[in-house]
């Protein structure tokens, strides 16, 4: 008899079709043999035809949710058996695969608008798409275990799951209208009679603030057409200025958005992210991103939000549904406690959400990942070769939290969590962490934590450190935003002297000897860095008090452009004197290089919200707006900032910015001209520092790479060098603690 | 001021400024104390000790001097101690004016008096200059606490209310501002008050009263952190019940401080059972000290932080125990 094989396949390979996958690749070979999902993946023996063909085909043909990682074969002695089965789960171990979310499949989309008794049901799908991370309360991945249990499966869903035939064979939320979960609309008065969608829309239509219960948290909608009722969600949701996402059909979408290619795949991913798409055809009200030349849409993810958008036919806000500052509310009673001043009516239904997913926000061009949630979690990230093979957890920043566990070369960069300070958010980091362990079997050998002593997540990995007897290794905020876009890219040292050039443009981190880091040239690996140059510090006035208010920003960088008079006539309501005084005294003034804080400065200037931001990084995108709306070409000349030694001055662009205010010129080209100024200066300095220590790596992260203009500006002049940029891993501080964990493993690897 | 050594320039430096001001007449080296009250069944002493160090000595609305006697004062009362007798230390740096040291000590008779407690026995010591920033004062002192008041933070149960006496961040606000690195102009004065007639008053029409503490150092948050960890509760507190001066909230607005974290020197927080609250406010509100009390929040079952703040909008910020000085942590 002729020998078989046993195939390893490793990878995102459960809980998305693999086996039946395999059995009807089977079926078609003409193969036997069998398969079975175990602790490690899948395993597969197969004998009798063209193995080859088989091994070549289980990758190409892969279902659309698997993420095939591996795949490896030995012998197998073939057994009597002349068919091909799926079988049981080993006694070697459980299941572990837990997948993201998926969007709707075409197939499921198409099922609930055909006759048949999944018409207009808004809980259909199959191993190709459907709920996952967000209803897993533990594991094993199983339909006891997940928010399904209480449903029962009726008999003829029940020959579904037991169909290897069926595209919703061992599907675990499967569901129908017999069966499933319910949908209902409810009013002031309590639930009502009738097509809960139907009475949705209605409710939309006349202008009304719904709260719809999605995948991994509640939306706030409203009828994106309507400026009233995007007025009326803004009031009530005390949310003046921040840019509201969108929810339509592709087709829809293309009438209000300019689509690219690259964009439409992305909309399009099982992801279903929020995508930025610029504004183009059919003009929707300002008020949805007042400033903004991009909105953020994503495609209809559930079949409840395939029916809903069937019945508007018109765009959607679908923004996240909690209070101001909150997280996202998950919980029917939750929902009406906390969402019942907000809204007219819920959108409510019975299958409860596990965990709290935010929608991922993402751009196709270039492509980075500017959030991570749903959709994109638990999803694991391959390693960069040559570090140890240890275990590490990373616990990352404070604000746009986010775990990262490390076992076995791959990464688990968990789901976007929030700011820090906020008691639910700190409760669902507490969750994660945990979650996440279990998920991931993991047991640290280290624990790596910002050098932040104030970050809430900083305290935690301590006090576990402390606890558990691990190791603690402190990482400097920058060197893991440095480390994070080298370890995404691949790159690994390939000798002991290999470095790399990162340029941080960030927000602000506390660097090693205290001060305030944030505009940063650093050189060095995943060991260690050294700052070759930075941004000149300017004191940050009020602390964290400076990030709200432009102005303080401006106030300091005119008075050491020796423009002081100015700030008088651009800020007259402000209390420059006082702030002054408050930037000499250092009462709590600390001096900080911060590249975030001099957009914010220079949007200040230009009068983008100078005396208040009313979201986090409102005065930077809206400046980067104001250069892309002047339609100001990348490329050309900006403001001359001096490189003195290890410092770049921003005082020369400053005052010629100034000039050109004086002359009039128009907002626009001068926020074009800052852009192109600011990457000359770090293009530059990061050039030089490469030149001399004989790398072509440089790395670009922090928060200001969110920023498309800026690192189109900065990759073009680092034509010819080879760039590490942040994509699946954001440049915010939501790719942290991935950075901070490569850093402990070259940390460990070293002592 | 130049003495040292004990000498004769000495004795009589310490018998013109201090001496004649407050100390009993008698020449033995302690003070020889009689109370009846400790003589009934279950009377506990309560005894503490704390040094003063502040720049600058002298501030709107109080002084070093004041500050030793209050802060004393008010450690024995929210224990529920009545405070009976002080000691007073002064370390003194060479050259310091003998006016400033009469206005001090004048300062502290005043407040003994307004408290009700002798300063019975006391040292002073001149060092060199440098080795001191002019004068730094240590008080104790010692109290009596009736029979079957037994009041600490463990006792603080879930549904229990929180009350403060009066104003935030007077203190801290005033001590900046005085400092002199800002030419901020306000007319914000030192809450600092000797505390000890409130809390007589609260626990008398109040009285299962179950803690109270002084915000002073670490503001209102040190306080309710560690009376809720002690407790083994959550704290909440509403933003917008919190009594703070417009100076205040400017001064904190303009400098990106938070209010809950500056000191206080006359301001507490006490926690009583829901249906003794009413009571206690108004008993507060007898009293000078405690004019301006308000209801700013209540124990809860323990969650996962001690403290926490619902804000204007409805949020829950964790309101935490300063750790060191802040620094800027908005990335
Ligand atoms: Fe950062
Ligand atoms: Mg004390
Ligand atoms: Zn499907
Ligand atoms: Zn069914």
């Amino acid at each position: 008899m002729a020998k078989g094989r046993l195939i390893r396949v490793r990878g995102q390979v459960q809980g998305v079709g693999f086996r039946p996958f395999v059995w009807q690749l089977a079926q078609r070979m003409g193969l036997r043999g069998w398969v079975l999902n175990d602790a490690e993946g899948v395993l597969i023996a197969v004998a009798g035809g063209d193995l080859g063909a088989f091994e070549v085909a289980l990758v190409a043909e892969a279902p659309a949710l698997a993420r095939v990682v591996a795949v490896e074969g030995t012998e197998w002695e073939p057994e009597e058996s002349a068919e091909f089965e799926i079988r049981a789960s080993g006694p070697a171990g459980a299941e572990t695969g837990v997948t993201p979310d998926a969007a709707t499949c075409p197939d499921c989309a198409e099922e609930i608008r055909s006759a048949g008794r999944r018409q207009g049901y808004a809980f259909a799908n199959c191993t190709n798409c459907g709920p996952r991370f967000s209803i897993l309360k533990a594991l094993p991945y199983d339909r006891a275990q997940t928010t399904m249990a209480g449903f029962t499966l009726c008999p003829e869903c029940a020959g579904e799951y037991a169909d290897p035939g069926d595209r919703r064979f061992h599907a675990q939320p499967i569901a129908c209208p017999a069966c499933g979960p319910r949908l209902w609309f409810e009013g002031e008065r309590g639930a009502q009679d009738g097509d809960a969608v139907a009475l949705a829309a209605e409710a939309l239509r006349a202008g009304k603030v719904l709260a719809i219960k999605g995948l991994g948290g509640f939306h706030l909608c409203v009828d994106a057409t309507n400026t009233g009722a995007i007025d009326l969600l803004r009031a009530r949701k005390h949310r003046p200025g921040k840019p509201l996402a969108l929810m339509a059909g592709l087709e829809l979408v293309k009438r209000h958005a300019q689509v690219t290619e690259a964009e439409e795949q992305r909309l399009r991913d099982p992801a279903a992210p929020i995508v930025l798409l610029r504004k183009g055809g059919a003009a929707l009200p300002e008020a949805l991103a007042p400033g903004q030349v991009q909105l953020g849409w994503m495609l209809p993810y559930t079949p409840l939000h395939h029916l809903l958008c069937d019945a508007m036919d018109r765009p959607l806000v679908m923004t996240s549904g909690n209070l101001s500052g909150q997280p996202q509310v998950i919980g029917n009673a939750d929902a009406r406690e906390k969402l019942a001043g907000f809204v007219d009516g819920f959108l409510m239904h019975d299958r409860d959400i596990a965990r709290r997913l935010d929608d991922s926000v993402e751009r196709a061009d270039p492509p980075m990942v500017l959030r991570r949630a749903r959709g994109r979690v638990p999803g694991t990230l391959p390693l960069p070769k040559g570090l140890p093979d240890a275990q590490v957890v990373a616990y990352g920043g404070q604000m746009k939290s986010a775990i990262c566990l490390v076992k076995g070369g791959r990464a688990l960069l968990g789901h976007h969590l929030g700011e820090l300070d906020e008691a639910l958010t700190w409760e669902a980091f507490q969750q994660a962490d945990r979650d996440y362990a279990a998920l991931f079997d993991h047991a640290p050998q280290a624990v790596a934590v910002d050098l932040h002593p104030d970050f809430r997540a900083t305290r935690h990995g301590r006090a576990r450190a402390e606890a558990e007897g691990l190791r603690l290794i402190e990482v400097q905020h920058h060197h893991a935003h440095m480390a994070a876009a080298l370890g995404e890219a691949g790159w690994h040292p390939e000798t002991p002297d290999d470095r790399a050039v990162g340029v941080i443009l960030d927000g602000l981190g506390l660097g090693p000897d205290g001060s305030i880091w944030g505009g940063e040239v650093l050189l060095g690996d995943y060991r260690a860095v050294r700052r070759v140059a930075a941004l000149r510090p300017a004191p940050l006035i009020g602390g964290d008090r400076a990030q709200a208010e432009p102005w303080r920003n401006a106030l300091v960088r005119l008075d050491q452009a020796g423009l002081g008079d100015l700030a008088g006539r651009l800020f007259p309501q402000a209390p420059l004197a006082l702030a002054r005084q408050v930037a000499g005294s250092g009462v709590n003034a600390p001096a900080s290089s911060s590249a975030g804080r001099l957009f914010d400065a220079v949007a200040g200037c230009l009068g983008i919200c100078p005396m208040g931001q009313s979201y986090e990084g409102e005065a930077a995108m809206r400046l980067e707006a104001l250069a892309d709306l002047a339609d100001q070409p990348i490329g050309a000349g900006g403001y001359a900032m001096s490189i003195e030694g290890a410092e770049i001055d921003p005082a020369p662009m400053i005052r010629a910015m100034a000039e050109d205010l004086d002359m009039g010129v128009v907002p626009g080209v001068i926020a074009a001209r800052f852009h192109a100024g600011l990457a000359e200066a770090f293009a530059t300095a990061a050039r030089a520092a490469a030149d001399e220590a004989g790398t072509r790596v440089i790395a670009l992260s922090g928060g200001c790479f969110q920023n498309a203009r800026l690192l189109r500006e900065m990759t073009l002049r680092l034509d010819g060098y080879q760039l590490c940029l942040p994509r699946e891993v954001p440049a915010n501080d939501g790719g942290l603690a991935f950075g901070q964990a490569l850093v402990a493993l070259a940390q460990l690897e070293s002592r | 001021l130049a003495h040292g050594g004990g000498g004769r320039a000495m004795r009589d430096l310490i018998e013109e400024v201090f001496t004649d001001v407050f100390l009993p007449p008698g020449s033995e080296d302690q003070a020889r104390l009689m109370t009846g009250a400790l003589q009934e069944p279950g009377a506990q002493l309560a005894f503490t000790t704390d040094s003063f160090v502040v720049t600058p000595l002298e501030f709107p609305g109080g002084d070093i001097g004041k500050l030793a006697v209050c802060g004393t004062v008010n450690d024995l009362a929210v224990g529920g101690a009545v405070p009976l007798w002080l000691s007073a230390s002064f370390i003194i740096e060479e050259g310091t004016e003998i006016a400033l040291l009469r206005r001090i000590v004048a300062s502290m008779a005043t407040e003994a008096a307004k408290a009700g407690v002798r300063i019975v026995t006391g040292d002073t010591k001149v060092v060199g200059r440098g080795s001191c920033d002019q004068v730094f004062i240590t008080t104790a002192g010692v109290g009596v606490i009736a029979p079957g008041c037994d009041i600490r933070a463990e006792h603080i149960r879930p549904g229990d209310v929180a009350i403060v006496n009066g104003v935030l961040g007077d203190h801290g606000a005033t001590i900046l501002a005085a400092r002199g690195d800002l030419a901020l102009s306000t007319p914000l004065q030192s809450d600092c008050q000797p505390l000890n007639h409130l809390m007589q008053a609260v626990l008398a029409a109040a009285p299962d009263t179950r803690a109270a503490r002084d915000a002073t150092r670490g503001g209102l948050a040190s306080a309710l952190n560690e009376m809720a960890e002690a407790a083994g509760v959550t704290v909440e507190i509403e933003e917008t019940a919190l009594p703070l001066r417009a100076e205040v909230k400017g001064m904190c607005e303009i400098l990106g401080l938070d209010p809950l974290y500056l000191a206080n020197e006359g301001t507490l927080v006490v926690f009583v059972p829901e249906d003794q609250a009413e009571a206690a406010l108004t008993a507060m509100r007898g009293t000078e000290a405690g004019r301006g009390a308000v209801v700013i929040g209540r124990a809860g079952p323990k969650g996962s932080v001690p403290a926490v703040m619902r804000t204007a909008f409805g949020g829950q910020r964790i309101v935490d125990m300063l750790v060191g000085e802040q620094l800027p942590r908005i990335c």
